[in-house]
């Protein structure tokens, strides 16, 4: 059994959560062409190594960071995401395609 | 006794048969360069050598042959796909094993023996008719079968389990297995004998890149140069293709497997549940081979978990609770490089001299025949086969997928 910390249960068995992907910046959607579009939505780092990834908690739907070495499967720190995030970001309204 | 060995060991008339030969220098270049040394990279050297008479080709694996994927796989080769794109591509494959053996000199133990897969839901149960009735148009055997039907296929199956009894299956003749490691050296040795070279050991590292073409290829066995470049690296996919500066929609996931002891043959057909996660065969050598879903998070470490053991087996002894005395043998794992849509990336690549066999996820065995052929063929002829464009990479830009989750998910 492999524990994961949930920053608000506490240490819990990893099959009570689920693994969101990568942390990664969300391009701005009203000023992002296609190609870029693309790539957001569907590439991936797919990082041997030291990642940054969303989780979630799913019994208490808490979300929150944590990181892990997906090499060695050691987990390394798990917060909350407010350490990132420490405002709410706001995208602008795109214009609905033609 | 002893001494007729010796005698028969000695004897010039009988020499020592070696497969492939031993690893060559690495030359400053050849016209193909293929990275990665399983089944897909070895049949699109075959396919090269065979149909398009381009030999001077090499072969880099890290590791030694097939230790990838190609020797992980639980060997179940199969064309009843939900999209047409697939199940005629998927059936070309099925039809290249059945003269593979005789072709390739070398007994792949290629044996049809029909996949019954399992609906224990009205969901599934529509979903199967799909696939039926698109199986049948591409002309593939495949059909619904009822409770009574599925006794007489597998008699010892559990139809009555509580919560989720069995209301129905898809029956698929054309469903079986060959052994895995077979097909790998039976294309290896065959295009070794028509001059590729095999580099076993031998680990790319880096690849210049200029003016949109690779132009150096640099392993840790030195530098070499190709023509055309083709990846086939599974699980490596993505760490490779980056050497190219190439972003794939890629990510890594273990996928686990395990054999038990042998028992008496009492299975003829795979057996195969996607609402349980579970699938069961037996082997020549009597025993089953269990595999079922992906490891919950990506991760490159081919390491097993109890979690899954334990989930597997217990939806195993839902459909055969008679196995419950029975033992694991063996247990393994490997990488596998899973798409968003359950479909591979065949084809050419963003630079020009780049091709992409990639995102074979846990379904890429049965299309090593196909996929070496066809891939062949278009870095031989620079065009790509049509049965090859479902799958560009670009199908990710114009949002076209292949969505084959459901008709691959926990069947393989
Ligand atoms: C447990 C399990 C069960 C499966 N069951 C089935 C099944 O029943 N049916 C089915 O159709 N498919 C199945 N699959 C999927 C199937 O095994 C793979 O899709 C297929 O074997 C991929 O073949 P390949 O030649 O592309 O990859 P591999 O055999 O993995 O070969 C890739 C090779 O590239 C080498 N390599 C990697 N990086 C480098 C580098 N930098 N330089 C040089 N070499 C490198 C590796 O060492 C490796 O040998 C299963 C997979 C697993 C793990």
């Amino acid at each position: 059994m492999k524990i994961l910390r949930c920053p608000l249960n506490g240490p819990r068995n990893i099959s009570e959560f689920a693994c969101f992907g990568e942390v990664v910046e969300m391009p701005e959607p009203a000023e992002t062409g296609d190609d870029a579009w693309a790539d957001h939505v569907w590439n991936d780092n797919n990082t041997a190594g030291v990642v940054r990834e969303w989780w979630c908690h799913l019994p208490s739907s808490t979300w929150f960071i944590a990181e892990r070495d997906t090499v060695t499967d050691k987990i390394l720190r798990s917060y909350p995401a407010s350490e990132v995030y420490g405002e709410r970001r706001d995208f602008k309204a795109g214009t609905p395609p033609t | 006794m002893a001494w007729g060995l010796l005698k028969y060991g000695f004897s010039r008339r009988y020499p020592a048969r070696r497969d492939i030969p031993p690893t060559p220098d690495l030359k400053p270049s050849y016209d193909v360069v293929i990275i990665g040394g399983g089944g897909h990279g070895l049949a699109t050297a075959y396919y090269l050598a065979r149909d398009h008479g381009i030999r001077r080709v090499c072969v880099l694996e890290k590791g030694y042959l097939a230790g990838g994927n190609t020797a992980r796989n639980t060997a179940v080769i199969r064309s009843n796909y939900i999209t047409p794109e697939s199940v005629r591509f998927y059936k070309e494959s099925v039809e290249l094993y059945d003269g593979l053996s005789a072709e390739l000199g070398f007994n792949l133990l290629y044996s049809q023996r029909g996949q019954l897969t399992l609906a224990h839901s009205d969901a599934t149960l529509r979903t199967f008719r799909q696939r039926a009735e698109v199986g049948r148009f591409c002309g593939t055997r495949i059909e619904m079968v009822d409770r009574k039907q599925i006794r007489e296929l597998v008699p010892g199956l559990n139809l009555e389990m509580k919560r989720y009894p069995i209301q129905g299956g898809l029956w698929h003749p054309d469903g079986g297995t060959g052994r895995h490691d077979a097909v790998a050296w039976g294309y290896a040795a065959r295009a070794a004998e028509l001059g590729v070279e095999i580099h076993q050991r031998t680990e790319v590292i880096g690849l210049s890149v200029d003016n949109g073409r690779v132009t150096a290829v640099h392993t840790d066995r030195g530098m070499t140069q190709g023509g055309q470049v083709v990846q086939a690296v599974a699980g490596m996919s993505s760490q490779v293709a980056a050497l190219a500066r190439i972003r794939l929609p890629i990510r890594s996931f273990p996928l686990q497997a395990m054999v038990t002891q042998p028992l008496k043959p009492f299975l003829d057909p795979l057996v195969s549940s996607a609402g349980l996660h579970a699938y069961v065969s037996q082997t020549a050598r009597g025993e089953l081979v269990i595999g079922g879903g992906s490891d919950p998070y990506p991760l490159y470490a081919t390491r097993s978990t109890l979690d899954l053991k334990e989930s597997l087996i217990g939806h195993t002894l839902e459909l055969f609770p008679f196995l419950a005395e029975v033992r694991l043998l063996r247990q393994w794992a490997g990488i596998t490089d899973m798409t968003p849509d359950y479909s591979p990336i065949l084809g050419a690549s963003p630079l020009k001299n780049y091709w992409l066999d990639a995102g074979w996820g846990t379904w890429g065995f049965k299309a090593t025949p196909v996929a070496g052929k066809r891939l062949a063929e278009a870095v031989a002829t620079g065009k790509l086969p049509a049965i090859l464009e479902p799958f560009r990479l670009e199908r990710f830009r114009s949002f076209d997928l292949v969505n084959e989750m459901g008709a691959t998910a926990a069947s393989h």
